[in-house]
């Protein structure tokens, strides 16, 4: 069963603006029990084990439980997401712990340039937006047949 | 126990859903990497036109980057486009579009900049040589400011990826605005124009959160939705089906949806079967390229360096023999270790390591270790699961690697997809060109308005994250320029309301008119429930279509068999039945995967020779007869008449070797 919710730490998103796990699963696969305000996997033979809604999870009540047709039990790897690193336990069977950090971002999240101000001049060359305004020469083929 | 272990769907399905009907001059359906390079791209040039985003998912983690990815896989650098046409001509044995791929390789870098400027991290290498990750490497400055990335292979430059997908899809969101776009909306059929022949003029689909059908009259179209997954049995059939190497959720829904407009589509033939990590579907390229590690047959033979895999790669010339060996031959290589008796093949990572360790202190090896470990938790969480539950330190013990059930994609080392038009250059042959109203429209389908990009554009493989972002922006240009020169179109659709309400919403009719009859929901005479489907699909992929089960081997035989057994699928998704709005995705999910599918191996009946050896087989036509099939096979459904055609269509040169 792939990504499996704790039921002691869902509280359904019930102080937020929409269901974290629901909004983010590109398989819409996490939903709602509106009666028990608790979020399940619905189908989890159709989880891809993205850790979407694991990363997501703003009360950390989502964890994955390895593909039971191949996967060994007693294992678990855990992402703890900041703004500029994520930090992953990796537990394995035998009780072996690893840690490590990796950067996932080099800006403020929300701060990407759009270059929303920049309009194209010439709409019949084949040069991009940005190409164009940084004076990029398209290349021909070297030699043709 | 407080939770119910309920079927599938919280939110069920009504009778009459609620209608949506708008009208824009651009419509983009799709929220992956290309789709998001439309999405930036377009406003540049149509800041004034009406324009709308659809996405079956939310954009911030949808698409096949959604989990991250540990690489970009084509960045061209000091490299020449040249090349990289070469590279991938060579990769997809000879038969490619050239003039798409040398295209792509003109822009692709402006993307790759874009990302880094954006945040993503990228590696970058020292005046010393040595390696610095995405945070440390900032002080070399960026790639566009001239600093040297860290390359794996020719092509290839490593990142920290794990956002790649949400720094994407940011820019594109806020290039676009949250008002022009629609997640959680799956579009699942065009419309053509009702006036004008061979037109595009809208799409209908529905929301997978609320009772509701859009119905949206378009200009112009971008369709740019992914490849195909999950229409061959996997090779895990229980919980881990969910285990595609592609993502799962790709429904072949881009093939679909511009061929049952009578888009042309080329090489559909064509399929990707990646050799990974057995089961987890880890990536093995760092493996081979970053860590310099060798495949090892059961034997503990190095068997892609022996005299016997050399003579078999004669036998493909000059493919075989170029310097880097085309992914389908190496698979066959494997599968001939496999066939003889002689698997399994480990990746000897212990070896590799060790080796790399001897030059390494102790912070070094500390380090190579953590990237080793990342290359998987960026883009295949799963995978270093999978490792941590088989105790499996790759120090310290090899993992078996294999080839997966196959997938069908245009952007990776696969080329299926929709024949488009190529840039108008006086390089590019006229056969390359798709003209309307004598203008030439670059990433054209051969259906006037519609466009497509990414996995969409067949004939074009190897273009990957970066590459399909670059086309996505190409092709945003080319609608810009096709709005503006046809300002007067008016979209006017065939169908009425109620008939394209009826036609989104009828797995729901169905459900709801005999669901009454049986006690038990799934089993029922009136109807089929979509997942049943998608297991009478694999099953017969699987055996007849050169599935895994016949070591991807097929014939004109077994072709023919599965080629009926589609055509009852295909009557029998009349009858395909959804009780909530979750099971009315897979509902359409598998309709699309079903045309696709038969495309597929409508393609393969048709080209007489295995010309990807190790992708699949044609036992009736083994190797390649480049004399007759040096050619393109093309196809077209004709909405009208309800008939395929399928023809040749000619290779032309244009890079020299």
């Amino acid at each position: 069963m792939p990504s499996f919710v704790i039921q002691e730490k869902c509280d359904g998103c019930k102080g937020g603006d929409k269901t974290a796990c629901m909004y983010i699963c590109p398989n819409d696969l996490m939903v709602l029990d509106p009666n028990a305000m608790k979020a399940y996997n619905q189908e989890p033979d159709q989880c891809w084990e993205c850790f979407s809604c694991v990363k997501i999870c703003p009360t950390q009540a989502i964890e994955v439980r390895g593909y039971a047709d191949f996967v060994p039990l007693g294992s678990s790897i855990m992402p703890m997401m900041g703004t500029e690193d994520v930090m992953w336990t990796c537990k394995f069977r035998n009780g072996l712990i690893k840690r490590f950090k990796f950067p996932i971002r080099t800006t403020p999240e929300g701060q990407a340039n759009a270059y929303a101000d920049l309009q194209g001049k010439d709409l019949d060359s084949e040069l991009l937006s940005t190409e164009e305004a940084d004076g990029y020469t398209l290349k021909k083929p070297i030699a043709t047949v | 126990m407080a939770l119910p272990n309920k079927p599938l769907g919280e939110l069920k399905a009504v009778r009459d859903p609620e209608v949506d009907e708008r009208e824009v001059d651009i419509l983009i359906v799709g929220g992956g990497m290309a789709a998001c390079g439309t999405a930036f791209e377009i406003k540049k040039w149509a800041g004034d036109k009406k324009i709308l985003l659809c996405d079956k998912a939310a954009m911030e983690r949808s698409g096949a980057v959604a989990q991250g990815l540990s690489a970009i896989n084509t960045y061209i650098g000091s490299n020449t486009p040249d090349d990289y046409v070469r590279m991938v001509r060579n990769d997809l044995m000879g038969l490619v579009r050239e003039d798409l791929i040398f295209d792509l390789g003109n822009h692709v870098d402006d993307s790759v900049h874009l990302f880094e400027e954006w945040g993503l991290p990228v590696w970058k290498k020292t005046e010393d040589g040595k390696n610095l990750d995405g945070k440390k490497g900032l002080k070399q400055g960026t790639l566009k400011a001239g600093a040297t990335p860290v390359r794996t292979g020719k092509w290839q430059i490593m990142i920290n990826g794990e956002s790649y997908k949400r720094i994407v899809a940011e820019a594109a969101k806020l290039a676009l605005g949250e008002d022009n776009i629609i997640e959680r909306c799956f579009i699942v059929e065009l419309l053509l124009d009702a006036n004008e022949e061979n037109r595009i003029a809208g799409a209908v689909g529905f929301s997978v959160r609320e009772n509701k059908v859009y119905i949206i009259k378009a200009k112009t179209m971008m369709v740019a939705c992914g490849g195909a997954v999950n229409i061959y049995q996997p090779r895990s059939v229980g919980e881990g089906k969910g285990r595609a190497w592609y993502p799962v959720w790709n429904a072949g829904s881009t093939y679909t949806m511009c061929m049952k407009v009578g888009a042309e589509l080329s090489m559909m033939e064509n399929r990707f079967t990646p050799a990974r990590f057995k089961d987890g579907y880890g990536p093995v390229g760092a493996w081979f390229l970053l860590f310099k590690a060798k495949a090892l047959n059961g034997l503990g033979e190095n068997f892609a360096a022996s005299d016997a895999a050399k003579a078999e790669l004669e036998k493909y010339a000059p493919y075989g023999t170029a310097a880097i060996t085309p992914t389908c031959l190496r698979n066959h290589l494997m599968l001939f270790e496999m066939k003889e008796g002689r698997g399994p093949i480990l990746m000897d990572t212990v070896t590799a390591l060790a080796t790399l360790g001897e030059t390494m202190d102790k912070k070094e090896l500390k380090h190579l270790e953590s990237e080793a470990w990342e290359d998987f938790l960026d883009m295949t969480c799963g995978q270093a699961n999978l490792w941590c539950a088989q105790n499996c330190e790759p120090e310290k013990k090899n993992s078996e690697i294999m080839p997966t059930e196959p997938y069908l994609l245009g952007s990776h080392s696969g080329c299926c997809g929709l024949w488009t038009s190529g840039p108008d250059f006086d390089w590019v042959p006229e056969a390359y060109k798709i003209k309307y109203k004598d203008k030439v429209y670059n990433r054209m389908t051969t259906v006037n308005g519609l466009f497509t990009s990414g996995d969409g554009v067949g004939c074009s493989g190897h273009k990957f994250s970066s590459g399909s972002h670059a086309e996505g922006r190409m092709a945003a240009k080319s609608m810009a320029r096709f709005v503006r020169d046809n300002a007067d179109f008016v979209p006017t659709l065939k169908q009425t309301k109620e008939e394209l309400v009826d036609l989104v919403y009828k797995p729901v009719r169905t459900f709801l008119d005999n669901c009454e009859y049986t006690t038990a929901v799934n089993i029922n005479p009136y109807y089929i429930k979509p997942e049943g489907m998608m297991y009478r699909l694999m099953k017969a992929t699987h055996e007849y279509g050169a599935g895994t089960a016949t070591f991807y081997q097929t014939s004109s035989k077994m072709l023919e068999v599965v080629m009926d057994l589609l055509a009852t699928m295909r009557e029998d998704c009349e009858k395909m039945a959804a009780g909530d709005l979750h099971e009315l995705m897979r509902a359409w999910e598998i309709e699309h995967r079903i045309w696709t599918v038969e495309s597929h191996l409508r393609h393969i009946q048709y080209r007489k020779e295995t010309r990807y050896p190790g992708f699949y087989y044609q036992a009736d036509y083994p190797g390649q007869d480049d004399e007759n099939w040096f050619c393109f096979v093309n196809s077209k459904f004709d909405p009208a008449k309800k008939e395929w055609d399928v023809f040749k269509k000619e290779y032309i040169k244009i890079i020299p070797d």
